[in-house]
């Protein structure tokens, strides 16, 4: 069997990160955003592990930094939901057209 | 390894022990004590700033040690084989933002003894105070992972900040706007340093400059950090998040977001951009020409039409960001000189303005300029500390803003940038259109229910006062400049 190269594991990690960009950017829902900016957090972690196992296997920088990439964006994730559970107990929603009170 | 490094961090380190002592004594600090807590915080963070603005050498020869001097650049000690940089430039900007921090902690005091806030009063310090630390690890970083985490650091305990009047709908509304451009910001931050770690090999700052070829893939992975860091600092066209939550967010919160994480932000995007992407200097140069035109005038036109104070100063913030740039685009001593000099009298003149709308907000429930009808007649020291504010933010001579904006251009016609020059000058321009129609609301326009008299808090008064002083002597004592320049020399 042939061995993976390089390149499949970029493809699936650009396709991650322009989709998380996408959704980011049409979703109308504050969760849905969220589930988007993973995208792009989870993206970026892959890329790290395979540069670090593909390119550079003698050390471990890449790995390291995908460790404190997933806690730290698990923190960003539970105080944007924190936040959100406040919008809802403020306006039961969390639609994004309803977020209008700050406008120009 | 070598524990007595510890002993070289200690701006982090003493910062790290003032949070922990406040965060026990809002714990277990009985009720009555506990109304004391905000002059034990003011206190504590002297102390800190007093530590901080010590020099290096004196602090360590009083343990018997001798640094060990990099031959290379003189006055940089790296730490933790490169991880964590001791430089005094970078000490100087680490004790304006405690300064300012202070500043912001002393306006706070009004908003905090209201009912809703008050019982999490301490939250609110030992909040503000981590994402100072976030702040000091960025600029000490020599790593990309360190420089990551800080940036986390003053972002995320920002949001909740930003968020902390949690009745308030506009100001939940503000840190869900905050957090998801923040965390978007840096998920694009992340690919760029992912890019530069694939193509490099390396995370250290020191390392990187010999693998930066000015490929493709780096000018691409470059594009996306710079773009996560234009989110924090919001340079035009990743400025929308900034008018949103600087009006909903509490107002000692907003003055802190605009001048401190706004001044840390700066320093440390052209720090990266001349120590590591030295080599793309072409490319990022003419990044920053268009990006800076484009923040100054759009915010400028923008801050225009603005009823509200705050989303007025929202957009005037872009357009003082857009002038900081000036002196990052340079990428000389001369530069980073002009960029500190600019962010410590922007931050005491915005935190002036800052301090006068958050005590009127707080004793009228008023911030559009038309309330400010009449001010002069029943709060004439307030409507002076105002007009020297915005006087000082639009640059007219006798005040500090005059010089800094002064030392930017300089920076940047040293470096023969002249259309960048002229047409930040003509924004200088619009600019005073904007600022003097508040100073015309105060002082000229009639009205016959002005906002009534009163007489602010101890605190408040003293930070004006600060202010104040900061916007009238900087600009005339050159030792400030001189000795920032000084250090700026073997950057």
């Amino acid at each position: 069997m042939e061995k993976l190269h390089l390149e499949y594991y970029l493809v699936v990690s650009i396709i991650m990160f322009f989709a998380g960009i996408y959704g980011f950017i049409t979703r109308r829902n504050l969760l849905a955003i969220l589930i988007s900016i993973e995208l792009i957090l989870n993206s970026v972690d892959i890329n790290f592990a395979l540069f670090n196992r593909f390119l550079f296997p003698g050390q471990l920088e890449g790995f390291f930094f995908t460790l404190f990439a997933i806690g730290v964006s698990a923190c960003e994730t539970a105080v944007a939901i924190a936040i959100i559970i406040n919008i809802y107990r403020n306006i039961r929603n969390i639609q994004v057209k309803n977020l209008e009170q700050l406008k120009d | 390894m070598d524990y007595s490094s510890f002993i070289y961090l200690k701006e982090e380190l003493s910062l790290i022990a003032v949070i922990v002592i406040l965060l026990l004594y809002d714990i277990f600090g009985s009720k009555k004590s506990l109304t004391y807590f905000q002059p034990v915080a003011c206190l504590l963070l002297v102390g800190h700033i007093l530590l901080t603005c010590c020099p290096a050498p004196a602090v360590l020869a009083i343990f018997g040690d001798t640094p060990a001097v990099d031959q290379a650049s003189a006055g940089v000690y790296p730490l933790f084989s490169g991880m964590y940089n001791l430089y005094p430039l970078g000490s100087i900007v680490k004790s304006i933002l405690a300064v300012g921090t202070l500043l912001v902690l002393l306006q706070a005091r009004g908003w905090l003894e209201s009912e809703n806030t008050v019982i999490r009063r301490g939250e609110f310090y030992v909040i503000t105070l981590f994402t100072l630390l976030g702040m000091y690890f960025m600029i000490a970083a020599g790593n990309f992972l360190l420089f990551y985490i800080g940036l986390e650091l003053a972002s995320i305990p920002m949001a909740t900040l930003i968020a902390f009047d949690k009745f308030r709908h506009k100001s939940a509304e503000a840190g869900a706007k905050y957090i998801l451009t923040a965390v978007f910001a840096s998920g694009l931050s992340l690919y760029g340093i992912s890019l530069v770690y694939g193509t490099t090999g390396t995370l250290y700052f020191a390392d990187i400059p010999a693998g930066v070829t000015g490929s493709p893939l780096q000018i691409m992975a470059f594009i996306f950090f710079f773009v996560g860091l234009a989110f924090k600092l919001s340079l035009v066209p990743f400025h929308q998040w900034t008018p949103d939550v600087y009006e909903g967010a509490p107002t000692p919160v907003t003055a802190y977001l605009s001048v401190i994480s706004k001044g840390a932000a700066a320093f440390v995007l052209m720090a990266i951009l001349c120590k590591v992407f030295g080599n793309l200097i072409e490319q990022w140069q003419a990044i920053l020409f268009w990006v800076t035109i484009a923040t100054i005038t759009l915010a400028n036109l923008f801050a225009l039409r603005q009823q509200n104070l705050k989303r007025f100063f929202a957009y005037s913030s872009i357009s003082q960001a857009g002038y900081i740039m000036l002196g990052v685009i340079s990428g000389s001593a001369l530069g980073v000189t002009s960029l500190i000099y600019y962010v410590l009298v922007y931050m005491f003149s915005n935190l002036a303005a800052f301090g006068v709308i958050s005590i009127i907000e707080r004793r009228s429930g008023k911030v559009t300029i038309d309330d400010y009808n009449g001010l002069y007649s029943t709060n004439p020291r307030l409507s002076v500390v105002m007009m020297i504010a915005l006087f000082s933010l639009a640059g007219i001579p006798p005040f500090a803003g005059f010089f800094s904006k002064f030392f930017v251009f300089a920076a940047a016609v040293a470096e023969e940038y002249y259309w960048l020059v002229f047409i930040a000058l003509l924004n200088t321009v619009i600019s005073l259109y904007y600022y003097l129609r508040v100073v015309k609301a105060m002082f000229i326009n009639k009205n016959e229910t002005a906002i009534a008299g009163f007489r602010s808090d101890a605190y408040t008064r003293l930070s004006l006062v600060i202010c104040c002083a900061g916007i009238l002597l900087l600009g005339i004592l050159s030792v400030v400049y001189g000795s920032i320049h000084h250090y700026s020399l073997g950057w």
